[in-house]
């Protein structure tokens, strides 16, 4: 919103006080309720199952301890999750940045026969649904000798993730005047040292935007997960807290545990998620007054 | 990967107003092939993770597959025979049915809520509305899978807090399970999916609203319209593109639920009395190795989504070239 449009609606507003004031009360009520699952899960983690096996609820972690942390942590199933999701984490976002960038770049620099079927291809298959494809490709990663392996995994991964990751760097890489290379090219810089010292430099942003977005997705993928890890010893975090609901159906469940290893598994997702949440904005901000 | 594709979607959407109008102008190159090798990658792993399935299963849901064939036995071609055997059994038709009346009604849900929401962000002072948007961030940036442990501890019939608060009102729900009972155990889902889904949808409408001019409004206040008048005859026309592409996401996505319902199920609830497509697919294909229904059945959804997805595709597009 421009400081121009806000300024008479802001005017507007303050005629309606009271009803503002029942608005704001409204409107914390519901911040509270979406964000309760959330405190929820942080709170039971840091209390006893003794205390949540009460029949009141217990509001606040107060005399709460880490124990639960350290209980999940002393399983010794936490850790080879862990490895797990980063490794494959960690390869998806390198190989789909690698090959979405080298794609963006042929759409947003260059004309050519089939360019616009492509883009629409890459629209179509990233609404794909992982839902009606995994059969086929658990068929495909047994047929490879892949099933239960990173690699498996991981080209599946690359394969969701690079539609959509063409489609966010395309519009960085548009953003960045061609121009600029092209002085640069006139001032003596081969095509590929202008794209190099010039071009790349100023797609920083858009490059961290788009891997965390990979990251994001990979660590939380369950589906194909699923249905390619199927044994324990090659579990990713997702499937390795699917394995505590499970338990909860048959016994009672030490939800306390149950809920500090969500909390391992969210926390760092959710500090990431609002740290580049504001960065990606910004990055996107200055491509589009550059461009 | 589908369950949380919600968060992209919404953070790269604003890449589109970055665009350069240079960009429109062809720049003529020697030979054209450059374009090609740089989009060679990418589309072979496309072609081999995506591609290669997709032609699979079209090929599969022509055959039969029955246990012979999963000892080595080549599977015989019945062209459309497993199609008709799919759709004359009358469970299918529940899954459908039921999968299409839960993704309506929940992505119905969603967006008045999720309108309702970015309305009252564009009502209210600052501090609250920052308050309010923190707080749908952290709904919107947990894993689904965390998620759905905090959900399924919630409403856990032993000592879930729903129950425990409800029988604090007098009501009796201790040891109520929420999860037996196929119509309860949708509404929790839909509960889960909605409370997922909301941030997405009020943060994109509350960046439509941005655009609706002030100026525009003051107008229509001084020639008498009142706040009902003002939101049915300016904003709402004004917001309606947004709102009409998170309506079809929101359809799409809960279409092909598939982790929340599979979760739920975990949980211990009656698979068959509680499927969806998602679930059914996976109970055919990965449970009783049934490869050509589940093929078909995939083919089904693919074939749903695709046409769905179109309109979607096709407004993206649209707004890129103009």
């Amino acid at each position: 919103m421009t400081a121009a449009t806000a300024a008479p609606a802001r005017k507007l507003r303050q005629k309606v006080r009271p009803s503002r004031i029942v608005l704001g009360v409204v409107a914390i009520v519901l911040a509270l309720i979406w964000v309760f699952p959330v405190y929820w899960m942080v709170n039971s983690s840091l209390l006893p199952n003794v205390v949540l096996q009460n029949s009141t609820p217990t509001w606040l972690p107060f005399g709460g301890s880490f124990d639960n942390f350290t209980a999940v942590i002393d399983g010794g199933t936490f850790f080879p999750a862990l490895g797990m999701s980063l490794t494959i984490a960690l390869i998806t976002v390198v190989v789909c940045l690698a090959f979405a960038f080298l794609a963006a770049l042929a759409i947003s620099r260059f004309r050519f026969r089939g360019r616009t079927s492509f883009v629409l291809a890459v629209l179509l298959i990233q609404m794909l649904p992982a839902e009606g494809l995994f059969i086929a490709q658990y068929k495909l990663m047994g047929s490879l000798g892949l099933l239960n392996s990173v690699i498996g995994v991981s080209i599946l991964y690359i394969a969701a993730v690079v539609p959509f990751t063409i489609w966010m760097l395309r519009g960085f890489v548009a953003g960045i005047p061609a121009d600029l290379e092209e002085a640069a090219m006139v001032d003596g810089l081969s095509r590929t040292q202008a794209f190099l010292r010039i071009t790349f430099p100023l797609l920083a942003p858009g490059l961290v935007a788009s891997g965390v977005y990979a990251f994001l997705q990979a660590w939380n993928e369950f589906t194909v997960a699923l249905v390619i890890l199927q044994e324990n010893s090659s579990q990713t975090l997702p499937l390795w807290l699917r394995g505590f609901i499970q338990q909860s159906a048959s016994r009672a469940t030490d939800w306390g545990q149950v809920m500090a290893a969500s909390t391992l598994v969210a926390v760092p997702v959710i500090i990431f998620f609002l740290i580049v949440q504001g960065r990606m904005t910004s990055g996107l901000v200055s491509g589009a007054v550059k461009g | 990967m589908t369950t949380t594709q919600q968060t992209p979607a919404a953070t790269g959407r604003p890449a589109r107003p970055a665009r350069s109008p240079k960009q429109g102008a062809p720049r003529p190159r020697k030979r054209q092939l450059a374009p090609y090798a740089l989009l060679l990658p990418a589309i072979v792993i496309l072609l081999v993770a995506l591609g290669y399935p997709i032609v699979w299963q079209f090929v599969t849901a022509m055959q039969h597959f029955g246990l012979a064939q999963q000892f080595g036995k080549p599977a015989a071609f019945v062209w459309f025979q497993n199609y008709i055997t799919l759709f004359s059994d009358s469970y299918t038709w529940v899954v459908v049915a039921r999968s299409i009346a839960f993704c309506l009604v929940t992505a119905f849900v969603t967006v008045v809520i999720g309108v309702g929401m970015a309305l009252l962000m564009n009502a209210v002072g600052k501090t609250v509305r920052i308050i309010l948007q923190v707080a749908l961030l952290l709904a919107w940036a947990m894993p689904v899978v965390a998620a759905m442990t905090v959900w399924n501890w919630l409403f856990d019939w032993r000592r879930g807090l729903i129950n425990n608060v409800l029988s604090s009102w007098g009501l009796d729900f201790q040891g109520h399970n929420w999860l037996q009972n196929p119509l309860s155990f949708f509404f929790v889902a839909m509960i889960i999916v909605v409370w997922m889904s909301v941030p997405f949808v009020a943060f994109s409408v509350y960046a439509g609203l941005t655009q609706v001019s002030g100026e525009v409004l003051e107008a229509a206040q001084m020639d008498g319209a009142k706040g009902f008048q003002r939101l049915r005859y300016i904003i709402l026309p004004m917001i309606r593109p947004v709102l009409g592409i998170v309506l079809l996401l929101q359809i799409i996505w809960d279409l092909r639920v598939f982790t929340q319902i599979k979760l739920l199920q975990d949980k211990g609830s009656i698979a068959s009395e509680t499927n969806l497509l998602g679930t059914y697919i996976y109970q055919l294909g990965v449970g009783s190795s049934d490869f050509a229904m589940a093929s078909a059945v995939s083919v089904f959804v693919l074939i749903l989504t695709v046409a769905l997805s179109w309109f979607y595709v096709r407004s993206l597009i649209k707004e890129d070239e103009s």
